[in-house]
């Protein structure tokens, strides 16, 4: 009786590991062959199998990014960039081709495209958050604040001295922002003479500041 | 997966509708190369081709430039079709090399002969502007129709494949330009017939850009953040 041949360590390990490789291969294959069915059901109008498709293709596009050194804040964009590619060229895809070649293509192009578009914004904007804090604002004038008060006070005093119909007007018109209709019923007063008290207002204040300036 | 994604998935969903699958590429060109063809014997029918056949085979360089001229269009054709798919090699830009060489180089051969071939002479300067608006006239509805035809698939590089487009209407437009082309090959026809191919080729270039990112087919768009 020949002796039993046990396989050596050595031996078991490649068997193994060609094993694996080929369960990987079969997988692969029967993955891009259920792409590519679902893409085909798409093409003639499948919503179901298309958007399982999608969902099912967001990961693949996702590491095909980061392997074209998309940093991770921008992988998203590329998914979506493919993903809306996809739906513009499916009608260019032959299902009796790989589905995951033409989707790896695809991914890569959309992943070098973002890339270019990052560097060119890049090269066209700084990033200077001391120089951003540090920039004076011309309209930031410390005296503008003190101005303003006095600008106002006097308007208040201008505004006191006006006759007692011509002030309401004012009030209601212009500082309450009321419609001629809403002031007419507050004021008890009629729409015209509402019109008239403001135009006078108007001048007599404008002519009292005129004078204090 | 974020929102983000299945949003824009059910949109996509949505918006389904049944696609016709696109025919090979090489027989997408073979459509436009044979409406080409068509525009060439329509053409014949005006044109004197018993001079022009006299012409062409009086010497190497005429007819070298002529089948040079048309195996660019050829070729140019096929690369730009091959092009205008979503993961197409860009390596197929190189196709029409063969037959560009062919054509220049039995264009420039021509300026260095010495003697006029028969039932042609030198073109002047007004006449070799004929030529120019005449490649001119004759690209425009040639690169509507090839543009349409390409705006059919997805092409991811639009730049290069509009440009490959703009070298086949071009190279077409030159050959049937030997209908009406009772001139002899010299440095300032072939001058003007440059001038008018690398226009045409311009002019594709950036037009057939913006013709391919109206058609949904921009490239790297940035979402605000």
């Amino acid at each position: 009786m020949p002796p039993a041949v046990f396989p050596g360590k050595a031996e078991v390990r490649s068997r193994s590991r060609h094993l694996m490789i080929t369960a990987e291969t079969q997988s692969r294959s029967a993955d891009d062959a259920r792409r590519a069915a679902q893409m085909a059901a798409a093409q003639s109008g499948d919503r179901a199998a298309y958007e399982a498709l999608l969902r099912d293709c967001v990961p693949f596009i996702s590491v095909i990014a980061g392997r074209q050194g998309v940093p991770p804040d921008r992988r998203d964009d590329v998914v979506q960039d493919v993903l809306l590619t996809i739906h513009r060229a499916r009608q260019t895809y032959d299902p009796t081709r790989s589905f995951n070649a033409w989707l790896r293509v695809i991914a890569e192009r959309r992943a070098i495209d973002l890339l270019r578009q990052v560097r060119r914004h890049g090269a066209r904007e700084l990033h200077a958050p001391v120089a951003f804090e540090s920039y004076p604002d011309h309209g930031a004038d410390p005296a503008r604040g003190v101005e303003h008060a006095q600008t106002s006070g006097r308007v208040k005093d201008a505004l006191a001295n006006l006759p007692a119909g011509q002030r309401e007007a004012v009030e209601a018109l212009v500082l309450r922002e009321q419609s001629l209709a809403e002031a007419s019923i507050t004021t008890r007063r009629s729409k015209s003479a509402l019109k008239v008290n403001l135009h006078r207002a108007l001048k007599a204040l404008r002519g009292k500041l005129e004078r204090t300036e | 997966m974020t929102s983000r994604h299945e949003s824009l998935i059910r949109s996509l969903g949505s918006d389904l509708k049944p696609v016709q699958r696109l025919r090979p590429p090489a027989l997408r060109a073979l459509g436009w190369l044979a409406i080409v063809g068509a525009l060439a014997v329509a053409l014949a029918a005006f044109a004197n081709t018993h001079a022009m056949w006299e012409r062409v085979t009086a010497a190497p360089d005429m007819w070298l430039a002529v089948i040079g001229s048309t195996a660019t269009a050829v070729l140019a054709g096929i690369a730009a079709f091959e092009l205008s798919l979503p993961d197409a090699p860009r390596g197929w830009a190189w196709l029409p090399l063969p037959g560009a060489l062919l054509w220049i180089g039995a264009s420039g051969f021509g300026c260095l002969r010495v003697w006029v071939v028969p039932a042609a002479h030198v073109a002047e300067l007004s006449e070799a502007r004929d030529c120019l608006l005449f490649i001119i006239a004759l690209s425009v509805p040639l690169s509507a129709l090839l543009l349409l035809m390409l705006r059919r698939a997805c092409p991811l590089n639009p730049g290069l494949t509009a440009a490959i487009g703009g070298l086949a209407v071009a190279a077409a437009a030159a050959t049937l330009l030997n209908f009406f082309h009772p001139y002899d090959a010299a440095a300032t026809d072939l001058t003007v017939h440059a001038f008018a191919v690398a226009l045409v080729v311009g002019i594709n270039r950036a037009l057939g850009g913006q013709i391919f990112s109206l058609a949904g087919v921009t490239a790297g768009r940035l979402p605000p953040n």
